[in-house]
C-alpha cells in the first residue's frame, strides 16, 4: 500500500469509528438498577477481602445492584411480591426483599 | 519468624519452640485460619477455575498453592497472581490445558476492577489530529483496560460457567478487558481483529499497526476501544 492510501484508510477508518460512537453512544451507558439480581448473583468483580461481590442472599433483595443498559431498569420484568403486588427494579435503594 | 512461618504452613510439624505449651492448642487454631482463609480467597479470586475442577479438587489445590505462594501483598483482593504459573506445573490439573488462561484471564478481571480510575479519550482528539499525525498516533490505554490472548476458547469457557447447555467450541479467543462503568466487562474481539488490538496494546502507532495486520477492520477496533473507554490518551512520541 502507498503511504498516500495508507494515510487515506486510517483517517477514513478513524472518521467512521468515531461518527459509529455517536449513534451507539447512548445505547452503551449502564445504570445501577436495585432489586432485581438473583441470590448471589449481584455484580461486583472485587475479589476476596471485600464484601460486595455475589454477597446479596435474597432474590431480588432490594439494597442490591446489579447494571443494566440505561433506561431499562424499571422495566425489568420481575415475579410479583409474595402479597400479589408488582415488584419492579428501581434506581434507588429499596427496602424490599431484604434478608432476614 | 522463618521457623514460625514453616510451621504455619505445614500442619504435621511441630509448633515453634518459642511459643508456651498452653498456647500451642491456640497456634493449631491458628494454622487452620490462615489455611481456610486463604483458601476462601482463592474460592472467591478464581470462580470460574472452581467450577471447572469442582470444589473438592479446588480446596486441594489451593492447599498447595497457598503453602507456595503466601500473600505478597497485604491487599489480599489480589492475592493469587501466581496461580495462572501454578495450574501450569501442576501435575494434577494438566488434562484441563486450558485452566492457566482461564486463571489469567480471571486475574485480569479483578486487577481490572482494582485499577486506578482514567477519564477516557475524547474521540473530537482523534479526529483534530492531521491525516499524516494520525499515522504517528500511539493509543495510551486506561489502567483498568487489560488485553488476554489465548489458543482456548477462553471467553466462552468463562461465559459458559455453570451453563452446561452451552458448548464452547475449541478456537483461539482474544478478550479484551474494560472498565466503562463501575465493573470490569469482557468484549470477545473477532479473530482477524486480534492481532491488530494487541498491536495497538502494545503500543505500537496507528499506521504501522493497520499496515501490519491488513486483515483486521480499524475502524470495528477503534469503535470497540473508544467506546468502552479503553484509551485514555495519545501518544506522538513513540516514533520520533
Amino acid at each position: 500500500m502507498s503511504t498516500t492510501l495508507k494515510t487515506l484508510a486510517v483517517a477514513s477508518a478513524v472518521a467512521t469509528a468515531v461518527s459509529g460512537l455517536a449513534h451507539t453512544a447512548s445505547a452503551q451507558t449502564n445504570e445501577k438498577c436495585y432489586g432485581v439480581s438473583l441470590a448471589g448473583e449481584n455484580d461486583c468483580a472485587a475479589g476476596p477481602g471485600t464484601t460486595c461481590a455475589g454477597t446479596s442472599t435474597v432474590d431480588y433483595q432490594g439494597n442490591a445492584w446489579t447494571l443494566v443498559p440505561a433506561g431499562t431498569c424499571t422495566e425489568i420484568e420481575l415475579p410479583t411480591m409474595a402479597d400479589g403486588s408488582e415488584r419492579t427494579g428501581s434506581l434507588e435503594e429499596l427496602e424490599r426483599d431484604l434478608p432476614a | 519468624m522463618t521457623s514460625f512461618v514453616s510451621a504455619l504452613l505445614h500442619p504435621g510439624s511441630a509448633p515453634p519452640s518459642d511459643i508456651s505449651a498452653a498456647t500451642r492448642d491456640r497456634f493449631d487454631v491458628y494454622r487452620n485460619n490462615v489455611a481456610v482463609s486463604l483458601t476462601e480467597a482463592l474460592e472467591t479470586a478464581f470462580p470460574v477455575v472452581r467450577s471447572l475442577v469442582g470444589d473438592t479438587f479446588f480446596k486441594a489445590m489451593a492447599g498447595v498453592f497457598l503453602r507456595c505462594h503466601l500473600p505478597g501483598d497485604p491487599r489480599l483482593a489480589l492475592y493469587g497472581r501466581e496461580m495462572p504459573a501454578f495450574l501450569e506445573t501442576f501435575a494434577p490439573a494438566k488434562d484441563l490445558p486450558y485452566l492457566p488462561d482461564i486463571a489469567r484471564l480471571e486475574q485480569a478481571l479483578r486487577e481490572s476492577y482494582h485499577a486506578a480510575d482514567a477519564v477516557p479519550l475524547d474521540p473530537a482528539k482523534l479526529m483534530a489530529l492531521t491525516e499524516e499525525d494520525l499515522l504517528e498516533t500511539s493509543l495510551i490505554f486506561a489502567p483498568a483496560t487489560r488485553l488476554r490472548r489465548s489458543k482456548w476458547p477462553i471467553h466462552s469457557i468463562c461465559k459458559a460457567r455453570g451453563d452446561t447447555t452451552l458448548k464452547p467450541q475449541m478456537t483461539a479467543e482474544t478478550v479484551l478487558i474494560t472498565r466503562p462503568g463501575y465493573d470490569p466487562r469482557m468484549t470477545l474481539i473477532a479473530p482477524k481483529n486480534a492481532g491488530l488490538v494487541d498491536a495497538l496494546y502494545r503500543g505500537q502507532p496507528l499506521g504501522q499497526a493497520a499496515s501490519t495486520h491488513p486483515e483486521a477492520d480499524l475502524s470495528d477496533v477503534l469503535g470497540i476501544l473508544l467506546g468502552q473507554g479503553a484509551v485514555t490518551i495519545l501518544d506522538r512520541k513513540a516514533n520520533e
